[in-house]
């Protein structure tokens, strides 16, 4: 069937969730598309000789080629393409940024609507694990170690892909699920988190240990993991909330993003878990990216009343586009060009609300976003009983203080590729780049494990 | 999963609980902490390092049940789901303990306090250090620990409440002669490490305190830890637990501690007596 590109030629959008029922469940929104919306969606590529999706995407899909698959229904195939070159597709088909990456590159999106690249890969992703495909060839068991410095997605990644070279990996993990920000940081219903413990068991199939309960640099050094292994990769990613430093900011009901989602996700504060949730009845949430978005849709579904307070306008905000329009449709309000200047409690240290400053774009910067200015006389008090600071994370570098690593100005580590400063170890994700997107840290394990095989092969010549 | 030991009651709500551990003792030394948990759905507990054995690879804990989470883990008897650590830095004194020589150290132990008073005190007297203790309990039924204590310092004061054992008043009562005291280490209840620190300051005295606040994860990702310490934000869990006293802003401090009391009382009840505590009578709110 030939495609006849027209004005009317829109994408297929997956089902969700009813708005009125999803606020009140943690269950995913997105509900994927069926096989007949699939074949559809992947009906519309054009499958261009030189597609431009391919260099937008972080880690090299073949896209065109998976797409051409699900439309031919050979779906075992369609999974080998992907997983050819990703490790993780039922996580990125949900969480990747597409718009900015593979999606933002496709033809269609000039004239038309883009190929909708996630939903499809998600298609696939969830086909395999439905029907148990297996991933790719196994290879040849090799002699050397590989430890892995924390199992959020760059360490998986890194994980995957040198486990399927046969290597031998194991991957440390200081909470008591593996993950990383995956587990603990982005919520259930975006990201169901049977997908990312499939993942792991995964790779626990493919020969890869796991050990839980260890945080590197105070349960065991750096130096003593270099005695044990043959190459380190430190992927322990950017996990340190940032708070404003504005008065007030220690008072009983502010939080930083970090903690509520942590205890949301990971200690399942909603359902049988035993940690408890501080909940206000009226709360505003700072800041204007995915973690944001994350936070005030949670809160929303404990049946509170949730908005976002945002210093820049809406089309600003760096949060996917998909999960603004979400937030919109699950009644949080988006209060936006306002800066927080100040917590305002009562005598008992408890939030009474937060005063903040009215905000006016006076250009755009480079990357497009608004630049603001304070308005002047113009702080107003906006009343709440919790606070949330979802303003971005700072570097996790327990495991490289006191080491020979070498670390940037803003505390982030140096590398040339993925190669540390130090002997023997690499790193990449977050913890390099600050905070980043899941495919972007993914890309780094991909490419760190690569670099440490070159590492070995080497040796293996030089030897001979 | 890690085998526990043994985990036995020694005075009225304070038990002793002792784990294998062989990694996280190997690096354990006194003033760090660890993380626990006793199921998989249960909440992370921050506990102080008591004791360990680097050869066995045993780690002694010491808590006292005072919520639901506690009172789980008195009755679990055969392992623990999870457990990290040695977390937060050691004890100042143990990092600096050469430039110690001629000093005289007093700690001041309140309630609980005590089982982290103790690696610190022996840590200290074992390398030949002038080691007083000073220890404060509600009467005579919850002192533990004596004559471990006695064993590891020159001098030992005991005081109580009620004067059911030693003197009879609190912890302070007791510091105000002591002019000849270099460095005070004060653990226990915030309000009593508050008081000790007012009253060291007063004295010109160096004053470390063990801070104990809400923690989650224990390794700097949640930030429920932090405190104010001389106007700046720090995190307990990796730049403490131990900060300057004279620095530290009790008040605010306190005033986080009790933030899930409400949470936490209506569940420890619901542990203790079933679902007969449903809340819907309003008498107790």
């Amino acid at each position: 069937m030939e495609n006849v590109q027209t004005v009317n030629d829109k994408k297929v959008m997956a089902s969700v969730q009813k708005k009125e029922e999803r606020i009140h469940n943690f269950q995913e929104v997105s509900l994927g598309y069926t096989k007949e919306e699939a074949y559809k969606e992947a009906s519309r590529c054009l499958q261009c000789k030189n597609p431009r999706c391919v260099i937008g995407c972080p880690v090299g899909i073949e896209i065109p080629k998976f797409i051409e698959a699900i439309k031919e229904e050979k779906m075992e195939m369609a999974y080998n393409i992907i997983t050819e070159a990703s490790t993780l597709p039922a996580v990125c088909g949900r969480v990747c940024p597409q718009e900015n990456q593979c999606e933002k590159m496709c033809i269609k999106g000039f004239k038309s609507d883009a190929i909708a690249i996630g939903a499809l890969e998600r298609y696939v992703a969830d086909y395999a694990n439905m029907h148990h495909l297996k991933k790719n060839k196994e290879s040849e068991k090799k002699e050397q170690r590989i430890a892995i410095i924390g199992s959020g997605p760059s360490g998986l990644s890194c994980a995957g892909t040198l486990a399927k070279e046969g290597y031998r990996v194991t991957v440390y993990e200081v909470l008591h699920k593996a993950g990383g920000v995956l587990t603990y940081g982005i919520p259930e219903f975006r990201l169901p988190k049977q997908i990312v413990e499939k993942e792991v068991v995964d790779l626990k199939h493919m020969g890869v240990e796991f050990v839980l309960d260890t945080l590197i640099g105070k349960t065991i050094t750096l130096s003593n993991l270099k005695e044990d292994y043959d190459a380190i990769y430190i992927a322990t990613g950017a996990g340190l909330p940032k708070f404003m430093g504005i008065p007030n900011e220690l008072a009983c009901g502010v939080f930083s993003a970090n903690e509520v989602l942590t205890r949301i996700n990971l200690m399942k504060a909603y359902e049988d878990g035993n940690t408890p949730l501080y909940l206000g009845d009226k709360i505003i949430v700072v800041g204007g990216g995915n973690v944001a978005c994350d936070v005030a849709r949670s809160l929303k579904r404990f049946g509170k009343d949730v908005s976002i307070v945002y210093r820049r306008g809406i089309s600003d905000m760096p949060a996917r586009k998909e999960e603004v329009h979400h937030l919109l449709e699950e009644q949080i309000e988006i209060k936006e060009f306002l800066n927080p200047v100040r917590i305002c409690v009562d005598s008992n240290q408890l939030v009474t609300g937060i005063e903040v400053v009215h905000m006016v774009s006076v250009g755009t910067d480079d990357k497009g976003r608004a630049i603001v200015e304070e308005v002047r006389d113009s702080k107003e008090v906006l009343e709440c009983d919790m606070v949330v600071m979802a303003l971005g994370t700072n570097i996790n570098a327990l495991a490289i203080e006191n080491t020979d690593i070498k670390v940037r100005e803003n505390g982030c580590i140096e590398v040339d590729g993925t190669r540390t400063s130090s002997d023997r170890c690499f790193a990449g994700g977050d913890v390099v780049t600050g905070a980043a997107t899941v495919i972007l840290a993914m890309e780094a394990g991909k490419k760190a494990a690569y670099e440490i095989i070159d590492l070995f092969e080497k040796e293996k010549t030089s030897v001979v | 999963m890690v085998k526990i030991v043994e985990n036995v009651l020694l005075k009225e709500n304070i038990y002793k609980l002792v784990v294998e551990a062989k990694d996280l003792v190997r690096n354990a030394l006194p003033g760090q902490f660890v993380m626990l948990m006793t199921h998989e759905e249960s909440e992370r507990i921050p506990l102080t390092i008591h004791a360990y054995n680097k050869e066995s690879g045993n780690l002694t804990l010491i808590y006292q049940v005072v919520g639901a989470g506690t009172l789980e883990l008195s009755k679990e008897k055969e392992t623990l789901f999870s457990l990290v650590g040695p977390l937060g830095n050691p004890s100042e004194l143990i990092v600096n303990v050469d430039d110690l020589k001629e000093k005289n150290i007093l700690f001041i132990a309140g309630g609980i306090g005590v089982a982290s008073i103790y690696p610190q005190a022996k840590y200290l007297h074992e390398r030949g250090i002038n080691v007083s203790i000073i220890y404060g309990a509600k009467n005579k039924q919850f002192i533990i620990l004596e004559e471990e204590l006695r064993s590891v310092c020159q001098e030992l004061i005991l005081t109580t409440d009620d004067g059911s054992m030693g003197h009879k008043g609190v912890v302070t009562d007791c510091i105000k002669e002591r002019k000849d005291i270099d460095i005070c280490v004060a653990i226990g209840p915030m309000v009593m490490m508050k008081n000790v620190s007012n009253l060291t300051k007063e004295m010109g005295i160096k004053q470390i305190v063990s801070l104990n606040p809400i923690m989650v994860d224990g390794s700097g990702m949640c930030g429920a830890c932090r405190v104010e310490v001389g106007g700046k934000v720090k995190f307990a869990c990796v730049e403490g637990p131990e900060f300057d006293g004279h620095l530290v802003n009790f008040e605010a401090a306190m005033k986080r501690l009790e933030l899930y009391k409400t949470i936490e009382g209506k569940k420890y009840l619901k542990e203790l007596e079933g679902e007969t505590h449903h809340g819907e009578c309003a008498n107790c709110e």
